[in-house]
């Protein structure tokens, strides 16, 4: 069971290899989390995932491959995950997701319609079966990784824009249909990150690296933030750049 | 059947379960057996996540009412689900108060007995179930009258077990018999802890109640300054009007949740100080009604919500009398951190109970409660755990929302007795909670 500061003691990670769910497993390993499952496509970065978790106080890990192209495989891999977890579920982490680059996908259908199933198909049906198996468990909690890139689509990147705010919008929606049902759902819309998805970009103006996403999102579930902000300045960045005429954004957003 | 999100006094995280009201001892007895997770419930006032099983089932204690005759030696059969308010508002008009109270009325007496609640007496008269002479429990294996001398066993693994042996039904207990309404109390102010701790040590034995406030935010010179009250029940001779009047109800609310930072380090901070310059510096006698001196915060209904969405945790430990200097470095170390804390409570407990899970020790015990918000909180409560763990002392489970479960074994070392009793009234282990699964405690 996670404890009042929202520290959990399982944890089920969608995405494990992630760079950012890496960075908040680590810490949640630190503080109570004893069991940690991961589940990714990759079976070395997920064992790589999984002994750093040990290192880091868990004493119970397991890993769950799936393919994010396939969305039939959703509910199946929930359920060996949470099978594996063996206990009550504290936390499920959902952080599949790819970047890409716009400029390959934006005139390839097959592509472009590749991103919206691993970036948005396959979360809607994993979240789905999560969803079910935390109301019936009657607690738990879900940290969905958005982006401030849902808040408004850059024309340099929009397939992944539009993806993450189609998953936002739906993750919102989640969040108010939980209510009451001892179950929270908390998105995490995080700024550039310095990570192995940005790794050979210039920074972008607001970045962080892994671990201060990973202390703000601590800190969001001891608070119960619905929407944790990375950096939390951002929260305000975004209330103007939001309403910006959209000539003056496609020039802010190209920089 | 009614799934309801339940949490703690602390408003702290929540969880839903199937709530039942059984209205008779059958009524439990069906429900242990038929459901898989279950755990009973008073009032709620366990700060963290002792009354609550998420998906599972909890048993609403309150319709297992019933307040006995009491007896010329001042026993008592209650039903559990009566409150320790129910009970003075029948007892005290008969000449009778409750052995032990802990800071609010609003506890039911089974969930008395599953904390064995303590109150400002302890250093005197013990935890609550010292008073209990039998109680009647329901366990998955079936239904049993108990008492210090019939299954001591499981009595006392009852006493403080967070009500993970069974359902209490009912409860014989001795009351104590009082002339008047009123406590006579001396008040004492100290501006530093070392003051206020050897007055304690020296001076509690001749007041039956005694309790120190403590200030935790004053770093310095002045660090825990405190206010000690302690008090004697009022003789007939002793007031101008002796009077038997059982407890007003509240007359204040919050009616809904603060906002978060409404108790931040600049309003707590103000708030102590202003608490500290209105003592008396030193008064003798002052007479005093039984609920101002017992249960101040029971005057104002809710008041948890002042503490806002995000809730609160209340940190209790006790420590034995020769690592009296633990409490000096826990409380140098919230000062020191500037993690805002409210007016902590200190005390001296006297002789433990032989409950393997029950909390008091021989020694000191202080209680602090703290917004959840800083960021530095979670560490600094692990911190303290060290502490209290390296000078032989516990945490205290009716209190707890966030103990580390590798440090329970260390701090209750009987633990093992206490599972071994478990597992025989309840070998499919049906009894659980939040709480008992968070620390380990179902013996699985």
């Amino acid at each position: 069971m996670e404890n009042a500061f929202g520290q959990p003691q399982s944890v089920v990670v969608l995405g494990g290899s992630s760079d950012i769910a890496r960075a908040i497993v680590k810490k949640l390993c630190a503080a109570r989390a004893h069991t940690v499952v991961l589940c990714g496509r990759n079976q070395e970065s997920l064992n790589a995932a999984a002994s750093e978790a040990r290192k880091f106080g868990a004493t119970k890990t397991d890993t769950v491959l799936f393919d994010a192209e396939d969305p039939s495989n959703a509910t199946a891999t929930i359920a060996d995950a949470f099978e594996k977890v063996g206990e009550k579920v504290d936390l499920v982490i959902v952080a599949v997701g790819l970047l890409g680059d716009q400029a390959t996908y934006e005139d390839d259908a097959v592509l472009a319609t590749r991103m919206a199933m691993v970036n948005f198909t396959w979360p809607v049906a994993a979240l789905a079966e999560v969803r079910r198996r935390l109301v019936a468990q009657g607690s738990g909690r879900i940290l969905v990784m958005s982006s401030v890139a849902a808040v408004r689509v850059r024309r340099n990147a929009y397939l992944y824009c539009a993806t993450k705010a189609g998953l936002d919008r739906l993750s919102q929606g989640l969040a108010d249909s939980l209510e009451g049902t001892g179950v929270s759902l908390q998105i995490l819309r995080s700024g550039p990150v310095r990570s192995k998805m940005t790794a050979g970009l210039p920074d972008a103006p607001f970045s962080t690296g892994v671990n201060e996403v990973a202390d703000n999102v601590m800190r969001g579930f001891a608070n119960g933030d619905r929407v944790i902000w990375n950096p939390p300045l951002l929260r305000y960045v975004f209330a103007i750049l939001r309403h910006l005429p959209a000539p003056i954004w496609r020039k802010v957003s190209d920089r | 059947m009614n799934r309801t999100s339940l949490y703690g006094w602390g408003r702290t995280s929540p969880s839903v379960a199937n709530v039942v009201t059984p209205t008779t001892e059958d009524d439990v007895a069906a429900h242990l057996t038929a459901s898989r997770e279950v755990i009973a419930r008073g009032l709620g006032r366990s700060y963290g996540d002792a009354a609550q099983m998420s998906g599972g089932v909890v048993l609403d204690n309150r319709e297992l009412g019933g307040i006995g005759p009491i007896g010329e030696d001042g026993t008592v059969t209650v039903g559990a689900g009566v409150s320790i308010d129910e009970l003075l508002a029948t007892s005290i008009p008969q000449g009778w108060f409750v052995p032990v109270t802990p800071g609010t009325r609003q506890v039911s007496i089974g969930g008395a007995v599953a904390a064995d609640v303590h109150g400002k007496n302890h250093h005197v008269d013990g935890s609550f179930c010292t008073h209990v002479t039998e109680m009647r429990l329901v366990t998955p294996s079936g239904a049993f009258t108990v008492s210090p001398t019939n299954d001591a066993e499981l009595f006392w693994a009852t006493a403080g077990g967070m009500g993970l042996t069974g359902v209490v039904t009912s409860v014989t207990m001795k009351m104590l018999r009082i002339e008047t309404d009123q406590v006579l109390v001396d008040t004492e102010r100290f501006n530093a802890l070392d003051g206020v701790m050897s007055a304690m040590a020296s001076g509690d034995a001749n007041y039956r109640y005694s309790v120190a406030w403590v200030d935790c935010m004053t770093r310095g010179a002045h660090m825990g300054r405190s206010i000690l009250t302690r008090g004697e029940h009022a003789q007939r001779d002793d007031v101008e009007k002796p009077a038997l009047h059982g407890p007003k109800a509240a007359r204040l609310a919050v009616p809904f949740n603060a906002p978060s930072g409404l108790l931040n380090p600049l309003s707590i901070r103000a708030f102590n100080e202003l608490w500290f310059r209105s003592a008396p510096r030193h008064q003798v006698g002052e007479a005093q009604s039984l609920s101002t001196f017992f249960h101040p915060l029971d005057g104002v209904h809710d008041w948890n919500r002042l503490y806002g969405r995000r809730g609160f945790v209340q940190y209790q430990f006790c420590v034995p009398d020769e690592a009296g200097d633990t409490i000096v470095a826990a409380i140098s170390r919230l000062s020191s951190s500037r993690v805002p804390s409210f007016l902590a409570v200190l005390k001296r407990f006297g002789a433990a109970t032989p409950g393997p899970l029950s909390f008091p020790m021989p020694g000191w015990t202080l209680a602090l409660d703290l917004p959840v918000g800083p960021k530095a909180l979670p560490g600094v409560l692990d911190d303290l755990d060290e502490l209290v763990l390296h000078a032989g002392g516990r945490i205290y489970f009716a209190k707890d929302a966030r103990l580390d479960p590798t440090k329970v074994r260390a701090m209750y070392p009987r633990l093992g007795d206490f599972l071994a009793v478990k597992a025989r009234v309840d070998p499919e282990h049906h009894m659980v909670s939040d709480l008992a699964l968070r620390l380990q405690l179902t013996g699985k």
